[in-house]
């Protein structure tokens, strides 16, 4: 495949590493994060504001585990509100990490390198404060072990027709594959930790979590399978999930919700709204930690151009949801999208469109990529457009039911917002955690992109 | 650079790792008779009473039908505690001065009802009916077991869902004819399940498993 003009054209774009790299400085670098002395002052501040957020959610979630779930603004037609939109908007934010680490690597894709390790932590967090929202939903979440097959008093299994038990396993599985996955990769840069580290306490810990790595030829040759066979294992759960979770709405008889091309069109807005957390997320880090080194430009590039993709697959979802309504020739649905563009919910639907498909078309200009505050902004927008998405088909839908009679409108109450306040501060901390304890950028990937690494034919 | 673990770290390791499968699995299954035992559902727990009223001697040994006392069990959903009056019918002519029976006539007297304790609990969630069971061919014994041999009343079941699940599920295990449900002592014929489909068939026994059949 390698055409000259393909090559220059290659060579033309920034490199995935900064010219100058040896193997001592990519692994000085990046476990200096983790072993140097003292925390920089900017974390503290960080984690402190974070934590004090994450403490506004543990504060909500007491608050209604004593008064239960009136305390939200959900009541009949509307009874899924900020609970459902938050968990559907946390697990796509989740899908980028399997994207990134399992799909990319497939597809020998090596710019993933240095996104990958950081990509999957904030898979494994955002899935943390996703699964907390069904299980509060649940009005008696002290009882949520009932929704998995145990042998229980009551003779019955949990319905397994229903969407929502589905849900239980996609997420479950998602949590525990994206667990395996980001720990099997942890492993040999946490031996390079143990063997760093200056205090005994980290050499410890470490030891415990690298398992007894050496970096033997025997050990390699094992991780490389082990990797790949987890790979390919994720690989179906990045379409899976997002398709099962929008089963939740596609599997009723819902106005707005019953439509074939849910599964797709969630899957491409998981991955939207991931890759925008992402750029949201390694633009203000890379900058901190001076890593521009191995989070160049040539990677914000990519992943803007994934935003881009995908966001136009989301467009076409939305087009052919408008479409469907006139085609189908249902009442319901057309009064539903009439309704989407000009009920009491217009302003946010125009909002989403705005924010979803209008603004992130400035990824098509080279220039925008380029630009750093740019695509921060644009991240951010996209972010807020795909909450929005999720709110707009949760809450429009109910809130006009079939029967005029039970129609109602909705809006979050104060415990709603902290709740979903308070769940940003719960990543946030997550985050700031790993951070400061686990090298963010996989090490011995990234010496494999230095040049020295690049194994040659020796000439006879 | 010296080890940081010693050698006995890695069996220790691989042990743990191997072992905590199995400790998983230990566990749900120790949770789960833990759930069904008689520390849990009380089940064949002999409750103290205010009078030790012996089931035994009275429908065991002196034979007395079971709907004497228990006046309501093939018309309405509780079969009843019968009043003190029902007690003097008899006691006010034999055991008048027996000391044990003393908190009866003081009952009688005061006009107050004695303060059994309830053996038999259901939970507030659950819609249960005597009359339909006993009209359909449940047997007083299939559910409460031998009562006419205890002396001290227990619950013989777990009145756990699983337990009245296992009898809506397949009701010809469990029914007989109607004129033998007060019998204490009836035992199932070999051709139990023979007898069960046809007793479905006559008493148009349907299997009840919607939720709404107890939870109503």
């Amino acid at each position: 495949m390698s055409t000259p003009v393909l090559e220059a054209r290659r060579d033309s774009r920034p490199p995935v590493i900064a010219p100058g790299h040896t193997f001592e400085t990519v692994t000085d670098r990046i476990s200096r994060v983790v072993l140097r002395r003292g925390t920089p002052r900017g974390w503290i501040v960080g984690f402190a504001l974070s934590f004090c957020l994450m403490m506004v959610l543990f504060y909500s979630v007491a608050a209604l585990l004593f008064r239960g779930i009136g305390i939200w603004g959900i009541n009949q037609p509307v009874e899924w509100g900020f609970d459902i939109v938050n968990f559907v908007w946390w697990i796509g934010i989740g899908h980028a990490g399997t994207l990134i680490s399992a799909i990319l690597l497939l597809l020998k894709q090596e710019w993933r390198t240095s996104i990958n390790r950081f990509a999957e932590a904030m898979t494994l967090f955002a899935v943390a404060c996703a699964g907390l929202y069904p299980v509060l939903h649940l009005g008696r979440p002290w009882l949520a072990y009932w929704l998995f097959p145990y042998p229980n008093t009551m003779g019955m299994w949990p319905q397994f027709r229903s969407p929502l038990i589905w849900d239980v396993f996609a997420v479950s599985t998602y949590l525990t594959v994206s667990l395996m996955f980001w720990f099997v990769g942890l492993i040999p840069d946490l031996a390079t930790l143990r063997d760093r580290s200056p205090s005994r306490i980290g050499r410890g810990v470490y030891g415990i979590l690298a398992m007894g790595w050496r970096g033997s030829a025997k050990h390699w040759h094992r991780y490389e399978t082990a990797y790949l066979l987890l790979a390919g294992l994720s690989t179906p759960l990045v379409v899976s999930v997002h398709t099962i979770v929008s089963f939740d709405f596609a599997v009723s008889v819902v106005p707005g919700w019953h439509a074939t091309i849910f599964p797709p069109y969630f899957v491409a807005g998981a991955i939207y709204s991931g890759f925008a957390m992402v750029m949201t997320l390694a633009i203000p880090i890379r900058k901190f930690y001076n890593l521009e080194d191995f989070l160049t430009m040539r990677h914000l590039d990519n992943m803007a151009r994934v935003m881009l993709a995908t966001g136009l697959i989301v467009a076409y979802g939305y087009m052919m949801e408008t479409f469907m309504a006139w085609y189908g020739g249902n009442p319901y649905e057309s009064f539903m999208i009439l309704n989407r563009f000009g009920g009491p919910y217009a302003p946010q639907y125009w909002l989403l469109i705005t924010c979803n498909v209008v603004i992130p078309q400035v990824l098509w200009f080279r220039r925008v990529r380029a630009s750093i505050p740019a695509l921060f902004v644009v991240s951010l927008i996209v972010n807020l457009g795909m909450w929005l998405e999720r709110y707009i088909i949760i809450v429009v839908s109910l809130h006009r039911d079939f029967l005029p009679s039970s129609w109602g409108m909705y809006s979050g109450s104060i415990y709603d917002w902290s709740m979903f306040v308070g769940s940003i501060g719960l990543f946030l901390s997550l985050l700031f955690l790993f951070i400061r304890y686990l090298p963010m950028i996989s090490i011995f990937e990234m010496r494999t992109l230095v040049p020295g690494a690049e194994v040659k034919e020796e000439t006879p | 650079m010296p080890q940081v673990f010693h050698r006995s770290t890695n069996t220790f390791s691989r042990v743990s790792i191997f072992g905590a499968l199995f400790f998983i699995a230990a566990a749900t299954y120790g949770l789960a008779l833990i759930n069904r035992s008689a520390y849990v559902t009380q089940a064949g727990v002999a409750r103290a009473q205010p009078i030790q009223f012996s089931h035994r001697h009275h429908a065991g040994e002196l034979g007395i039908d079971c709907r004497y006392c228990h006046t309501s069990v093939e018309r309405t959903a509780s079969a009843g505690v019968p009043p003190t009056q029902t007690c003097m019918n008899c006691h006010a002519q034999i055991w008048v001065d027996s000391p044990v029976l003393e908190p009866v006539r003081a009952s009688y007297r005061t006009d107050t009802s004695i303060r059994w304790t309830r053996v038999h609990d259901l939970p507030d969630y659950v819609y249960f009916d005597h009359s339909i069971h006993v009209q359909k061919g449940v047997g007083c014994a299939t559910c409460h077991g031998r009562v006419d041999q205890m002396n001290l009343t227990w619950q013989e079941s777990s009145l756990q869902m699983e337990w009245c699940l296992d009898c809506h599920r397949n009701p010809e295990r469990y029914v007989r004819p109607r004129a033998e449900v007060f019998d204490m002592a009836w035992e199932p014929p070999a051709n139990q399940l023979d007898l069960g489909r046809e007793l479905m068939r006559t008493y148009k026994i349907q299997r009840l498993t919607d939720c709404y059949t107890c939870h109503r």
